[in-house]
């Protein structure tokens, strides 16, 4: 970045509630449907048709307020956003202006390059989406109301990012929290996790905000990164050849790596809110929000801590274990089965999640359940198999689900820890390795870990490596 | 006046509204004497007074988040000027 000037950034996310119907009406959200198949009079917006608010909404919005430390007014109202667009069946989008319901909440990002930092949330409130558009080749467009009345929160962050990389930092935790929240599916492809930047720059140590231009149509966060950081560029070298800055909204075109000005929605910006008489103010109870508050999952940032400071995992580990809400669960359901956090987090990250990347699946489908991990970690204690041999089990739970035990039984894999059976192989891997031995009387103790993998490899991986190394340094010795 | 010509061209253009030139002066002095006769309300005192939102003091009026059957592709179009691909059909929308 420029270090002549300070970026200031802004986010407004739309975020696409997971509710089986619409915001105003119990029409379907199901994404990818026929165009129209899901509308009724509410949603296309005929007339006399009242719109009546989904209680699940509500919920959810209390959900990502508290989520993110805001206040949840108690009385909050929704208005009418009057503009004219063809996705707009009518005129008007039901938004919440003022009185939100969320307000003054804040979180806590972390960068590399410029540390933690509280960023501030000034609002949450309710709205509807529009329909979509479709653009033909030919001279007209089509216009499908399915989305329309849609859930949406916009989440109105301070103008407190400083960095592309901070403004990416408050997306992902931000998403991260929604789909922890189980109020929005995350899915970016699909729209639904949406955001708006306001960009602007100013010179070092100047109070005043320069002038912002707003950026649309960002939907991956490479894109957002990537918009940005051409946003800054375009500015600088604007007010570097002697211009100024214009507030605009401005469209980024990912394929060309660009951004150009969309002059058609700068009349639009009269809006006219006013109170939508067709819906009744919306009060908060602090009981509904106390009962909100009750069901709350444990958030990822808490969880990350929690493993630190109880269960003792390496930052790295609880990082990975928390960071999805699945993946937290699975490994709480372990620990729950096995009290060794630091077991159950190599198991998870590595055997685990290691297999799902490779099949190319998610944890909630993982065959092998923490119920039946568990089993197999339970006989690596009480060493009826050895840890080597575990993993064969797990993959062959992973085949079969089986649990545990019936696979060691069925494959043979019982740990051997009769001392006859070992002392035996012991005997034979001296007598097959005279260089290896005389090396090792000659003071090459090293050579130690090499008998042991040759007793394991006879025993394909049975013995007891406990008593092998015992057995080993006693006939060596003697 | 409160309300200028270009008030009105501006209250129009948001509307959508074709308003001819001579048509101007009147609808100016027509908006004008609504504005002031609401005005009116300001010489009330609503020191103190919250503001209201709607006319009925009743609150939350909630369904639940159950789905109801859609009224199906034909019908949502019926009334469509001009329809097809089972969308609307608009004049062509340049971003």
């Amino acid at each position: 970045m420029n270090s002549r000037y300070e970026v200031v950034i802004g986010l407004e996310v739309h975020v696409q509630l997971t509710t089986k119907t619409k915001i105003f009406c119990g029409c379907s959200i199901e994404f990818g449907q026929s165009p129209n198949s899901q509308t009724c009079p509410v949603c296309l917006g005929l007339p006399g048709a009242l719109p009546v608010l989904n209680q699940q909404v509500v919920e959810d919005a209390i959900k990502a307020g508290l989520a993110t430390n805001c206040q949840i007014a108690p009385h909050s109202i929704f208005a009418r956003k009057n503009y004219f667009y063809p996705d707009l069946p009518k005129g008007y989008q039901i938004s919440q202006f003022e009185l939100p319901i969320c307000e003054h909440g804040w979180m806590d990002i972390e960068t590399e390059e410029l540390g933690k930092k509280r960023v501030g949330i000034t609002r949450i409130h309710m709205e509807e989406d529009a329909g979509k558009l479709l653009h033909n080749e030919s001279n007209s467009s089509s216009v499908d109301l399915n989305r329309a009345c849609t859930p949406l929160l916009e989440v109105v962050s301070e103008p407190d990012m400083r960095s592309s990389e901070e403004a990416i930092a408050y997306l992902k935790q931000l998403h991260q929290i929604v789909v922890y929240l189980g109020i929005c599916d995350g899915n970016l492809d699909e729209g639904s996790f949406r955001c708006d930047a306001n960009v602007s720059i100013r010179p070092w140590g100047q109070k005043e905000l320069g002038t912002r231009a707003e950026l649309k149509n960002l939907n991956s966060f490479r894109f957002i990164k990537q918009a940005i950081e051409y946003e800054v560029e375009r500015q600088i070298d604007v007010i570097e050849d002697g211009g100024e800055v214009v507030q605009e909204t401005r469209l980024f075109d990912p394929d060309a790596g660009v951004s150009r000005s969309m002059r058609s929605k700068e009349e639009a910006h009269d809006y006219r809110y006013f109170p939508d008489p067709d819906l009744l103010p919306l009060q908060v109870s602090a009981d509904w929000v106390e009962r909100v508050r009750s069901v709350l999952p444990e958030l990822p940032l808490v969880k990350l801590q929690r493993y630190q400071d109880e269960m003792d995992l390496p930052a790295y580990d609880a990082g990975v274990l928390s960071a999805e809400r699945p993946v937290a669960e699975y490994f709480e359901g372990l620990v729950a089965l096995y009290n060794n956090p630091k077991v159950c987090s190599n198991w998870v990250m590595g055997e685990v999640l290691g297999a799902l990347k490779e099949k190319n699946l998610e944890i909630i489908d993982c065959p092998v359940s923490p119920e039946l991990l568990a089993g197999v970690l339970q006989r690596i204690d009480d060493k009826t198999i050895s840890g080597k041999i575990a993993k064969t089990v797990f993959e062959e739970i992973w085949q079969s689900g089986k649990n545990a035990d019936q696979v060691i039984e069925e494959k043979g894999l019982k740990q051997v820890s009769d001392s006859g059976a070992i002392e035996a192989i012991v005997d034979e891997v001296i007598a097959a390795n005279p260089g290896p031995v005389a090396e090792y009387h000659a003071g090459k103790e090293k050579l130690m870990g090499f008998f042991v993998g040759q007793v394991m490899k006879a025993s394909k991986g049975k013995a007891n490596p406990g008593m092998a190394n015992q057995l080993l340094k006693k006939k060596l010795a003697g | 006046m409160k309300i200028s010509q270009k008030d009105v061209e501006h209250v129009a253009r948001l509307a959508r509204l074709t308003v001819a030139p001579e048509e101007l002066e009147a609808l100016t002095g027509q908006m004008d004497a609504i504005l002031g006769y609401v005005d009116k309300l300001n010489e009330l005192d609503t020191e103190g007074i919250e503001a209201m939102a709607h006319a009925v003091p009743m609150s939350n009026a909630f369904r639940e988040d159950e789905l109801k059957p859609a009224i199906g592709i034909e019908r949502a179009l019926q009334n469509a000027p001009v329809a097809g691909d089972e969308c609307f059909t608009v004049p062509k929308v340049i971003e």
